[in-house]
């Protein structure tokens, strides 16, 4: 067993631009950036692009590991036939600092999919299993916000390797894993926390966690669903959804896609985010889909993470992060959905 | 470890077009690689991801059977970007092959058995590598009887006709071919698919039903089968769905908590009775 110290730093916020200036000479540092009023994850050169004043990212770092663009090989067609060229997958190291702790609980659940099976996913698993993580603890919870009903914390350090925790003009940083306490002892700068300090982040982590109000049943959903396939709500629920396929992108757990070839100089098969929420996802070449309509597709989605992930997996595929909720054009508020199925009101509705 | 997102190249050295229609061809292929034929070790019923270099890439069953030696074959409805592009390659054209994937028909469990294979349409072409499979003469001992129902709309969209043909000479094969409707010259059987399994009605007896077919067929043959007594664990259906990546990734072929890739595509009755119906 390796055994680690648990080590607690503390580094002035005026310092993080040095922090990742640092990092950048030996890691690819993606880190959350601020651009026309979005705040997503960016592969920063510069201390200064890091932006962490945000409640949460619009886009889930998902990206980092699972690109919304990624080539898979480029290939040439010439007299000889055709050449395969595999796309390198990671240049350096990466650190991602910055991601809320219902996203590292999200690359955990990834983590789970991309390795089960007799094929593994190389793309994702390269660059995941080449990083360090440095969370960053919430302080500011949105309302929708449910991360707390989903079996996380706002505080929450799984699937982190350190934990930023912000008190006022400083972070404190908790070592987590032993991956955490190496980077750490490259950093022999930073300055020991105080006992003063970490009884601080005690307190507020517990005040933060009262602070979400949010709270879904989530108890035996799972095992509820497995009789409410044909339940009559589907066929309620979705009328107001767009299909627009944005719960899905922006979800950090979502992880379908799609594979197609595209030339420019070269040709390159990639693969891009696809949704199970658009028409054409299940649509065969004879033109029968058996996904139709929106009802369908709702259903997959929801039947999805909190029924058919279970039973692969043991785990509910969603974090709480609340984006769906968000970010719905048309409000669709997957609590409700949970809420409803958990205190068995479809139950008796479809009775 | 391999990258299963890799296509093995091979060459197209025949290709064979199977209807008048003249929109489905089989495409016979040869590895360029010694190394990746040995690889490719595949049973009956399993598919390949087939990528046209150039336009891209999809999920096709395999049609030869694994008693073909050095080649492998692909039966192919032209429908879409990549099977246009498919069907107006030449031979001598470079094709990326990657599989075999999918978990085949139950080989095993048909030892010592009677096989009844109910095939409708362009869907006959896994049924057709289990047929010439069990009747290869290394293997034909280890099964009894096998009947093949097969349908097409009319003669000419019949495929693999110089196997049927072969078929029909054979006395160790009850080949029982279908039109839908009669048409001038066609000496043969004369009806859906559904009344010629009820017609031909094969005994269930130490038996299991092989089927693929449209939706519509497996709809009104599902009713006939359990009615001769097929028991719904040795009923087994080989299902279609719409696929990109072909090992349980991209997300989209899931029936329930299962992958046609990966799980399927074949899977038994009871098995499909206890899924949702979404497929």
């Amino acid at each position: 067993m390796v055994v680690f110290q648990m080590v607690w730093k503390v580094i002035g916020k005026n310092k993080i631009p040095t922090l990742i200036q640092e990092l950048n000479k030996e890691y690819e540092v993606f880190t959350p950036v601020k651009k026309e009023n979005l705040v997503f994850f960016e592969r920063v050169s510069s201390g200064n692009e890091a932006f962490l004043d945000f409640q949460n990212t619009k886009k889930s770092p998902k990206e980092v590991f699972f690109p919304q663009t990624e080539i898979l090989f480029t290939y040439e067609i010439n007299k000889q036939g055709v050449e395969i060229e595999k796309a390198p997958v990671l240049k350096r190291d990466i650190v991602l600092l910055g991601i809320r702790p219902c996203d590292a609980k999200g690359f955990l659940l990834l983590d789970k999919f991309f390795s089960s099976g007799e094929y593994k996913d190389l793309y994702y698993l390269e660059k995941r299993r080449n990083t360090t993580i440095i969370g960053l603890a919430c302080n500011r919870p949105l309302s929708t916000c449910f991360c707390t009903s989903m079996g996380g914390a706002p505080f929450g350090k799984e699937g982190m390797d350190l934990l930023l925790q912000d008190i006022n003009d400083k972070y404190l940083i908790e070592t987590v894993t032993e991956r955490g306490e190496k980077l750490i002892k490259k950093l022999p700068w930073l300055k020991d926390a105080e006992n003063g300090d970490i009884d601080k982040v005690r307190s507020l982590s517990r005040n933060v966690e009262k602070a979400i109000k949010s709270k879904v049943s989530v108890e035996g959903v799972s095992k509820k669903l497995d009789g409410m396939f044909d339940n009559k709500q589907w066929d309620l629920i979705h009328e107001k959804c767009l299909g627009c396929g944005v719960c899905t992108y922006l979800c950090p757990t979502c992880c379908c896609f799609d594979i197609l070839d595209e030339a420019t100089t070269k040709w390159k098969r990639v693969r891009i985010w696809d949704s199970c929420q658009f028409s054409c996802f299940t649509l065969q070449g004879s033109g029968y889909n058996p996904r139709p309509s929106g009802k369908e597709r709702m259903r997959q989605r929801i039947m999805h993470k909190f029924n058919y992930f279970p039973k692969n997996y043991g785990e509910n595929f969603c974090v709480g992060c609340g984006r769906c909720v968000q970010e719905c054009p048309v409000n669709f508020d997957i609590r409700e959905v949970v809420e409803a199925i958990s205190t068995d009101i479809w139950r008796e509705k479809d009775e | 470890m391999n990258n299963p997102y890799i296509p093995n190249p091979t060459v197209i050295r025949r290709i064979t077009t199977e209807n008048d229609a003249n929109d489905i061809k089989t495409f016979e292929l040869v590895f360029t690689d010694p190394e990746a034929l040995k690889n490719f070790r595949y049973r009956c019923g399993q598919f390949a991801e087939i990528s046209v270099f150039g336009a891209g890439e999809c999920p096709i069953g395999i049609a030869s059977s694994p008693t073909d030696q050095g080649y492998i074959q692909f039966t192919v409805k032209k429908v879409g970007v990549v099977t246009t592009a498919l069907h107006n390659s030449e031979e001598g054209t470079i094709i990326g092959v990657r599989g075999p994937f999918g978990n085949g028909f139950p080989l095993e469990a048909m030892e010592g058995r009677n096989v009844v294979i109910i095939g409708g349409g362009f869907a006959f072409t896994t049924l057709r590598s289990l047929t010439n499979f069990i009747l290869h003469k290394t293997n034909r001992d280890r099964f009894k009887d096998l009947t093949v129902i097969y349908g097409a709309r009319n003669p000419g969209e019949l495929i693999y006709k110089y196997d049927l043909k072969t078929w029909g000479q054979r006395d160790d094969i009850d080949l029982n071919v279908t039109i839908d409707q009669a048409v001038p010259g066609w000496t043969g059987l004369v009806g859906f698919v559904p009344a010629v399994v009820k017609e031909v009605a094969p005994s269930s007896d130490n038996a299991i039903a092989i089927i693929c077919g449209p939706p519509i067929m497996i709809k009104f043959t599902m009713p006939v089968v359990s009615e001769l007594g097929f028991s719904p664990d040795e009923t087994f259906l080989s299902l279609e769905m719409r696929m990109k990546c072909g090992i349980g990734k991209c997300g989209r072929c899931n029936i329930g908590n299962k992958f046609v890739c990966k799980d399927g595509p074949v899977f038994t009755f009871k098995e499909l009775q206890m899924m949702p119906k979404e497929h």
